[in-house]
C-alpha cells in the first residue's frame, strides 16, 4: 500500500517540479509550483507528520504561491524576448544528482524499515514551542518581524522630489 | 518505501531546484528554484527523523517547522526585492542587471 502511494507521489511531485523548472510561461510555472507542493505534503503525510504537512500547505500554497503569482502580475512585460536556457546550469545539476545517487547507493544502513511510533500529536508540538524550543520560536517570531518590515520597506514608494 | 528512496527523491528534487537557480534568466524561476531546493532539505529532515534510531522525539518535525518559517520570510524578502528591482530597471532579467560588473 505504502509503496504504491510513495511511487504515485514520487512521480506527481518530480514531474510538477520538472514543469515547474522548465516551463517557459512563468504562470503555469507558478501552478505547477503549487502542485509540487502538494506532492511534498503528501510524503510528510505518509512518514506520519501531518502537522507539518499542514504547515507546508497552508504556507506554501497559501500564501507563497499567492504572493509569487502577484509579483508575476505585478513585473508583466512581454516586449522583451528573454534569453532562453543556460545549459551549463544542467550540467552542473546532473553532476550534483550523479553524486547524490552515489552517495546515497554506497552507504550501507538506508535500507531499513521504519519503526512504529506513536504519532506526535499537535498538543506535542505545542508543549515543545513552549519549553524546549521556545528561544527558537522568539527568534523565529524576531526574523518574521525584520522580514516583514524589510519586505515593507522595500517596495514602498520612493518619494519624487 | 525506505530511507534510500526517499533521498533518491529528495535528492532528484534538490537537483531540479538547482537547474532552474542557474539555467532560468528570470529572477522569479531562481526563487522558485530556491524554494524547491528548501522543500527538498524538508524532506531529508522529516526522512531521517522517521528512519532514525529515536523517532519517539519530534526532533525532525521542530527542525522542519523552523525552515518552512525561514523559507517563507526568504520568499517574501525575495519577492519584495524582485518588485523593487523591476520598478528600477524595468526588467527581471538577472543578465541585464549588470550595473556593478566591472
Amino acid at each position: 500500500m505504502s509503496t504504491v502511494a510513495f511511487t504515485i507521489i514520487a512521480i506527481l511531485t518530480l514531474a510538477a517540479a520538472l514543469a515547474a523548472a522548465t516551463l517557459p510561461k512563468l504562470m503555469h510555472a507558478a501552478l505547477s509550483f503549487a502542485v509540487m507542493f502538494v506532492g511534498i505534503s503528501a510524503f510528510f503525510f505518509l512518514l506520519g507528520a501531518e502537522f507539518v504537512g499542514l504547515v507546508q500547505i497552508f504556507v506554501y500554497i497559501g500564501a507563497v504561491a499567492v504572493l509569487i503569482v502577484f509579483t508575476i502580475l505585478l513585473t508583466r512585460h512581454d516586449t522583451e524576448k528573454v534569453r532562453g536556457f543556460n545549459w551549463n546550469g544542467v550540467v552542473v545539476a546532473v553532476a550534483v544528482f550523479a553524486g547524490l545517487i552515489w552517495a546515497i547507493t554506497k552507504t550501507k544502513s538506508l535500507s531499513q524499515a521504519p519503526l512504529q511510533i506513536e504519532p506526535v500529536t499537535v498538543q506535542r508540538i505545542g508543549e515543545l514551542l513552549m519549553t524546549s524550543y521556545v528561544w527558537p520560536l522568539q527568534c523565529v517570531g524576531v526574523l518574521l518581524t525584520a522580514a516583514l518590515i524589510g519586505a515593507l520597506i522595500l517596495v514602498m514608494e520612493e518619494k519624487r522630489e | 518505501m525506505t530511507l534510500s528512496n526517499l533521498l533518491i527523491v529528495s535528492a532528484a528534487l534538490f537537483c531540479v531546484g538547482l537547474l532552474a537557480a542557474l539555467s532560468r534568466r528570470h529572477a522569479i524561476f531562481i526563487l522558485i528554484g530556491i524554494e524547491m531546493m528548501l522543500a527538498a532539505a524538508n524532506i531529508n529532515f522529516i526522512a531521517f527523523w522517521r528512519f532514525g534510531p529515536q523517532p519517539a522525539q519530534p526532533t525532525g518535525v521542530m527542525v522542519a517547522i523552523f525552515a518552512i518559517a525561514i523559507a517563507a520570510a526568504e520568499a517574501a524578502v525575495g519577492l519584495a526585492m524582485v518588485i523593487a528591482v523591476y520598478r528600477h530597471f524595468r526588467t527581471t532579467n538577472v543578465d541585464q542587471l549588470n550595473r556593478l560588473k566591472g
